[in-house]
Parts: structure tokens; C-alpha cells; sequence
């Protein structure tokens, strides 16, 4: 019986080579792992090894041959003592069909034939409501979310929270106030400065059975970390075919804080709202902040919380509730109006509303969708308020290229353009590094004066 | 400092080992060399696509090392993480139809080569981006002494990964937490294509953790007893609760860095005197011989049998369908939580 030796594929993207050399010939014994000739492929030549054992006997394409179709026979290995003319032939596995190839242009002529399917609709998430008559207290973003966390660690044993000075030196924006006293340092650890390294111990903490709560000091810090976040939290359910994922929570403030100049000052929302498998929340309210702290926690899948420095100390109502959570995915209407729509999100929320008064003393009224979540975002909710008002503006502090806004507009005009009135507008921080000066800081983050110029433009008034 | 001293005493006996335990190693080892033989042919043949590194010539060290682990020890690697996945009894037809990609892949063929997970086996990947699995594994090992188990995290990372920053945070961070994590440096004296020395000044990898006060030492990679043997001692300072341990087991890969690499960087000689004198499996085989414990015809059978397993492997692999076209938006996000709590 005879083995064909085939012509390899010695790169993910060779389709044919050269057979630069032979360095065995015919009644040579070789064995597994000896080298047999070398090939040069479309990168470099190589060289190419004897898998199985035998004995050399015949050379099918000479050395020196060019554009060798991979697969093609190039020898056959006898067994001892036969001769290559009297003996049967067995084919080595069948050469791939054409149509498996690793090769682009298959791939996409494949693709042509056979579309990708289409995401499937995730099922409807369910709010749980607020009950009629139930208790509100007004707190600040800051406490409610220190209560989040506290609940959430008083339920569940495998919560623990880490980052740097959330323990002793109680938070460095205070968040974590009182945590270490009522759960000790076993969950409440204070880390050395180095994001990459406890992101990734935070990944595998969760891997291993824990519910890893990772504070940034600031998101500006976990462009240190980002490998971490999006190749190994992110992707791991899929990569592991469903075995295995990371539930666990990134947070911090993110976006400008006050006169803290470009290093410190950048909104991060797009970047983690486009990556498959992270889920994204930037809440508003101090009621948004605790409810949906209190669900990513819960949440099986890696989450970023997007906090706001400035938010922190803001108050609001929040429900007096043994155990009230916030859905992901579920837009809250903020503000009723029948004359536009603004879609807005975290801080930029706080722009939003100040903006929709302004527009009120001039008789236009705003409808204020809050996203809460930037992934998954409730598209019916923003689609159902731009089919009542046919006009719509976002508002965000972030960078405007590549922006959730351009997301949220192309989403729009795609799938609300007969009920359009008016191009959707976007206003968003500029396209510049934030400036330390007080007056260009001002000028730099999106202003109320821009939202109310958008607001009427798309009236045309 | 004590790190050091740990390390250079050579009074250690020579270790040995019982006809089962040598069997079992040659058998082992010799899985993963015709697996990733078998592997590089359905390369050349286009069934297996992208990027494949394969383990040829570091076999003894995860054979050393698995010896060395007990039931519901954890291991994480890089991306040359084949060895590993046999090694640690997972099924060689689910990774090499993971290699083929497809529906009977460990990870039903959306991870391939260099990204494979089984949690039955406590193998947490399989990782592609060179370093990132350390901090990860010291993470694994930070939840075992959080839950109170006394189960120890093999983290494999290669020469070229030593050099990576976060390698660097995560030793800071298991001493300084006690973390029950072995650091397993297979230096195989080649990141890719660059040498060891011509990518550092300070060759010698284990002897990084002395500035942290982690213990360790270089290991023969090529003795799959002695890589057992240091196996042994590291796995027992863990379990013991006193930190982190490291271990720089000095290997060679025979085959290029991926199957697309020339391999130009080193001489064949190299390859070749290395191959001849120094093999893993020869030394075992060689043992095994000289102590009358097995014929060179009982060693075939062996041979014989770990071929049939590989060639029902690749078989498997050829035959299972692509995966479902529905696979494609499944599995991105999780909708139980471990404890079954749908959120």
C-alpha cells in the first residue's frame, strides 16, 4: 500500500507554491518528522516535514516546479520492500472542496450564496414596577449606588470589590464609604496601581466562581486595561462555545469631571457599546444608578458601569424598596412632549432636561428618552417617541466621530424615515482633547445653548 | 535572598519512577506528538485554517506537570496550548475538531486553535493574546483561596510572555496576596523569532520573582521526571498556603512558531542535535528499555494504539458538519446565572 504525500498549505493564505526542493529521494526511508523538501510558499520557503514512515517510492513533481496547487500528489511513500508501480493506492484525505478553502475571496463569494443569518430578537425585557404607594427618599447618586453595592454584597457571598483605595481610604470618590467596616478585607480590597494586572485577576476570579466587582479610580485608567475588558471578558462566553463566561462588573466614573484637562476627561460609551458581549449601563438618576447597579451585578455577562463624577452629587428620588432593580435594555421616557424627541444618556441627560426647559418657555415641548443602557439599547421605546413627535436630536458629552449618537441617528433614519420630518441631529462634546482652561473646558463639552439651537432647527423654527 | 537559595541546592536525589508512572508519560507525550503531527498534515492540507502552533519537542513538560496536579487543580495557557488540553484528559477528537472548526469542537468551532476551554477538566484556555492569560490565572487562583479550597492554578506562559508588563503586576500581586498560583515559564528560547537574549538582559526568568520574594527555579524541560520532580515541590508550597511559586522549565520547540513560519532564525543543526540528543520521549523511551520494563515491541503497541486514537481523531474531526449558520449569534451573551437565577 502506498501513501500519497500531498503538496501542503504552509500558510493561512497559500493556494499553490513552489517545490523548491527535494531533500530525500526515491528509496530513502524516512520517518515522522524528517524533513522531506522545501516549499516556497507566497511568504517565505519552508520547510516540509514526513508525517507518516515508508520509504520514498517515487517523486511525482520534481524539484524546481512552480505554482504547485496545494493538495496536488507530490510523492508517494511505499512500505518496505515495494516498489511505487505495484501497489494500490491510498488516497490521503480528500483535498478540501474549493468551496472551504480558507481563502477570502471563496469566503465571500460563499457568503454571497449563503447570507449570514439574521440576529435573533432578544426576548422583551420585563420592568419590574414601581408599586402604587411605595415610599421614595431623596439620595444622591453617590449614596444610592454605596447602597447597591452593600445590598448586593450582603446577598451574595462570592461579591467582592477590589481597585485601588476602595477600602481604607473608603473610595477615592467616596463610593465605597463604610463598605470595608461591614465586610472586612477578605471582599473589600484594596489593590496596588496597576489596572492591567487586577483587571485581568478580576477576569479570572470570575472564571473561577466569583462575582467580581472592579472599581477604575477613573475609565481614563482602563485604557490600561482595555486587552483585559474586550479580548478576555468580553469574548470568552463565545470562544468557549457557550461553556464558559464572566459575570462580572467594570466601574467607575467616566467622561469629563471638572478642569481635570485631556488625560482625565473622556467619555468611553462608544468604545464599550460596540463590542458583542459586554453589556453597558450609564445611568442618570441616583434611582437608575441603584437599580441598575443592582442588576449588573446579578447579570451573568461582563458589564461597564459608566459613572459621572459630577452626577455623584447630585440628588433625585430614589424608591424605599427591599429589593429594587432596573432592567437592562429598557429606556425610561423621562420628560413627556409631542414636538421632538431627544435621546440622551448618563450626563448628557443633565444637559438634556435643562435644555427641554428652555424650549418650553418658547412653547416647544420635548419628549427626553433616557437609554440608561447603551448595550442592549431599547430601540422601540426611542423608535415609538420619534413615530409620535417625526423629530429627534441625541445628546451626549462624547467625542462626535464614531459617536453612540451617529449610532443611535443612522438607527433612526433607517428605521423611522417615513415618520421624519427632519434629518436627526446630534450634539456631542467637540472634536478636540479636552482643554484645561475654564472658559475652553465650557466650550468644549456639548452646551444647552447647542441643544436648544439643534431642537429648532429640527422644528424649523 | 531565599528565593535564590531555595534554588540552587542541588542535593535533591535524581527522581525516579515506577514502570506505570514512565508508561504512562511515554504514552502521554506521545499523544501530543502525533496529535500535533497529525494536526500540522490537515494544516498543509487546508482542513485546519488561520494560526496553529503546535507543542512538538515541549511535550515532557506538561506531562511532567499534570503528574505533579491533583483532581480540581486548574491550568490556563497560551495560545501553543494543545499539549495542555490532551494533558489534562480532555478528548482529542472535540480539539482537533475545534481545529477543523466545527459542531464537535470543544468550543463547537467559533474558537479554534488558540482559544479552547473545558471547564470539566479545570482548563480555563487557551488565551491568544501573548501574557494576558497571568493575570487571569492568578485570578483563578485568588477565587480557590477566597471559596477556602486548597486547589492550586498552573499559569503557562512562554519566554516571550515573561517580558510582557502584566506579568509583571500580576507576581507583585500574588505575593502580596498569597496567591496560590505556580508560574510555569516554558522558555523554548524563542518569542517567535526572537531569541531570549536577544530580548533581554536578564535571561534568567525565574530569578525575576526574587524581586517580589517569589521562590523558584529553572527546571530541565526536556526530563519529564524532573519536571515532575520541581512539579511536586512547587504544587506543595501552594497548597500550603505560603504564595505563588515559579517555575522556568527550559524546553525547545522543533516546529516553527506557527505553522506559516520559516523558522530562518536558528540553524537546523540546532533543531536537529536537539531533536537527536536531547528528545523527551527518546529519554523515556530509553528508560523504560534500559530497566527491562518494556520491550521495543510492547513500546509499538503503544505506538500503534495512540496512532489509531489520533486517526479516529481526525477523523471525527473531518466528518462533524460545520457549525449551524444559527451558531453564529449564540453564545455572545449569557442568559443564566452559574447559580440558574435567569436574569
Amino acid at each position: 500500500m502506498a501513501t500519497e504525500v500531498l503538496m501542503p498549505a504552509l500558510s493561512p493564505t497559500m493556494e499553490e507554491g513552489t517545490l523548491a526542493r527535494w531533500l530525500v529521494k526515491e528509496g530513502d526511508t524516512v520517518s515522522s518528522g524528517d524533513i522531506l523538501a522545501e516549499i516556497e510558499t507566497d511568504k517565505a520557503t519552508m520547510e516540509f516535514e514526513a508525517v507518516d514512515e515508508g520509504v520514498v517510492g517515487k517523486i511525482l513533481i520534481p524539484e524546481g516546479t512552480e505554482a504547485v496547487k496545494v493538495n496536488t500528489p507530490i510523492a508517494l511513500l511505499v512500505d518496505e520492500g515495494e516498489s511505487a508501480e505495484d501497489v494500490e493506492i491510498e488516497r490521503g484525505t480528500a483535498p478540501v472542496p474549493k468551496d472551504k478553502a480558507q481563502n477570502s475571496e471563496d469566503q465571500a463569494a460563499a457568503g454571497m450564496q449563503h447570507p449570514a443569518p439574521v440576529q435573533p430578537k432578544p426576548a422583551e425585557a420585563t420592568e419590574p414596577e414601581v408599586p402604587e404607594g411605595t415610599e421614595f427618599r431623596t439620595q444622591t447618586v453617590r449614596e444610592a449606588l454605596r447602597d447597591a453595592i452593600a445590598e448586593e454584597m450582603r446577598r451574595d457571598e462570592t461579591v467582592f470589590i477590589m481597585g485601588e483605595e476602595v477600602a481604607e481610604y473608603q473610595g477615592a470618590y467616596k463610593i465605597t464609604q463604610g463598605i470595608l467596616d461591614e465586610f472586612g478585607a477578605r471582599r473589600v480590597i484594596d489593590t496596588p496601581i496597576t489596572e492591567h494586572g487586577f483587571a485581568g485577576l478580576g477576569v479570572g476570579a470570575a472564571f473561577g466562581g466569583l462575582r467580581p466587582i472592579v472599581e477604575f479610580m477613573t475609565f481614563n485608567f482602563a485604557m490600561q486595561a482595555i486587552d483585559q475588558i474586550v479580548n478576555s471578558a468580553a469574548k470568552t462566553l463565545y470562544m468557549s462555545g457557550g461553556q464558559m463566561g464572566c459575570p462580572m462588573v467594570f466601574r467607575g466614573p467616566n467622561g469629563a469631571a471638572a478642569r481635570v484637562a485631556a488625560q482625565h476627561s473622556q467619555d468611553y460609551a462608544a468604545w464599550y457599546a460596540s463590542i458583542p458581549g459586554l453589556k453597558v449601563a450609564m445611568p442618570y438618576t441616583a434611582a437608575d444608578y441603584k437599580g441598575l447597579f443592582k442588576s449588573a451585578v446579578r447579570d451573568p455577562n461582563p458589564v461597564i458601569f459608566l459613572e459621572n463624577e459630577i452626577l455623584y452629587g447630585r440628588s433625585f428620588e430614589v424608591p424605599v424598596l427591599e429589593d429594587f432593580t432596573v432592567p437592562f435594555g429598557k429606556a425610561r421616557i423621562h420628560r413627556e412632549g409631542s414636538d421632538l424627541t431627544i435621546v440622551s444618556w448618563g450626563i448628557g441627560m443633565s444637559h438634556a432636561t435643562q435644555a427641554a426647559e428652555e424650549l418650553a418657555k418658547d412653547g416647544i415641548e420635548a419628549e427626553i428618552v433616557d437609554l440608561r443602557t447603551l448595550r442592549p439599547i431599547d430601540y422601540d421605546t426611542v423608535i415609538a417617541s420619534v413615530q409620535k413627535t417625526n423629530r429627534c436630536i441625541t445628546v451626549e458629552e462624547g467625542f462626535p466621530v464614531a459617536s453612540m449618537s451617529n449610532h443611535m441617528a443612522s438607527y433612526i433614519m433607517t428605521h423611522a424615515f417615513d415618520w421624519l420630518d427632519a434629518p436627526v441631529l446630534t450634539c456631542t462634546g467637540k472634536d478636540v482633547p479636552m482643554p484645561y482652561a475654564a472658559n475652553l473646558e465650557k466650550l468644549a463639552l456639548v452646551t444647552v445653548e447647542e441643544i436648544v439651537e439643534a431642537a429648532k432647527s429640527v422644528c424649523y423654527r | 535572598m531565599a528565593a535564590r537559595r531555595t534554588t540552587t541546592k542541588k542535593a535533591d536525589a535524581k527522581p525516579s519512577a515506577s514502570k506505570e508512572e514512565l508508561l504512562h508519560y511515554y504514552r502521554e507525550m506521545l499523544m501530543i506528538r502525533r496529535f500535533e503531527e497529525k494536526a500540522g498534515q490537515l494544516y498543509g492540507m487546508g482542513l485546519i485554517g488561520g494560526f496553529c502552533h503546535l507543542y512538538i519537542g515541549q511535550e515532557a513538560v506538561v506531562v511532567g506537570l499534570e503528574a505533579a496536579a491533583e483532581e480540581g487543580d486548574k491550568r490556563i495557557t497560551t495560545y501553543r496550548d494543545h499539549g495542555h488540553m490532551l494533558a489534562c484528559g480532555m478528548d482529542p477528537k472535540g480539539v482537533m475538531a475545534e481545529l477543523t472548526g466545527r459542531e464537535g469542537g470543544y468550543s463547537k468551532g467559533k474558537g479554534g486553535s488558540m482559544h479552547m476551554f473545558s471547564k470539566e477538566k479545570d482548563f480555563y484556555g487557551g488565551h491568544g493574546i501573548v501574557g494576558a492569560n497571568v493575570p487571569i490565572g492568578a485570578g483563578l487562583a485568588f477565587s480557590q483561596k477566597y471559596l477556602g479550597t486548597d486547589r492550586v492554578t498552573f499559569t503557562y506562559f512562554g519566554d516571550g510572555a515573561a517580558n510582557q508588563g502584566q506579568v509583571a503586576e500580576t507576581y507583585n500581586m500574588a505575593q502580596l496576596w498569597s496567591l496560590p498560583c505556580i508560574f510555569v515559564i516554558e522558555n523554548n528560547q524563542y518569542a517567535m523569532g526572537t531569541s531570549v537574549k536577544r530580548a533581554t538582559t536578564s535571561p534568567d526568568f525565574w530569578e525575576r520573582g526574587a524581586a517580589y520574594g517569589i521562590p523558584g527555579e529553572a527546571v530541565d524541560g526536556m526530563d519529564v521526571l524532573a519536571v515532575k520532580a520541581a512539579g511536586e515541590k512547587a504544587v506543595r508550597h501552594a497548597r500550603a498556603g505560603k504564595g505563588p511559586y515559579i517555575l522556568e522549565i527550559m524546553t525547545y520547540r522543533y516546529r516553527g512558531h506557527s505553522m506559516s513560519d520559516p523558522a530562518k532564525y536558528r540553524t537546523r543543526d540546532e533543531v536537529q542535535k536537539i531533536r537527536e540528543e536531547r528528545d523527551a520521549i527518546e529519554h523515556v523511551r530509553k528508560l523504560l528499555i534500559d530497566a527491562g520494563h518494556a520491550t521495543e515491541d510492547e513500546l509499538k503497541a503503544v505506538d500503534k494504539e495512540v496512532k489509531e486514537i489520533i486517526n479516529e481523531a481526525a477523523e471525527f474531526a473531518k466528518e462533524s458538519p460545520e457549525p449551524d449558520p444559527s451558531e453564529l449569534w449564540t453564545d455572545i451573551y449569557a442568559t443564566e446565572t452559574p447559580q440558574g437565577v435567569a436574569i
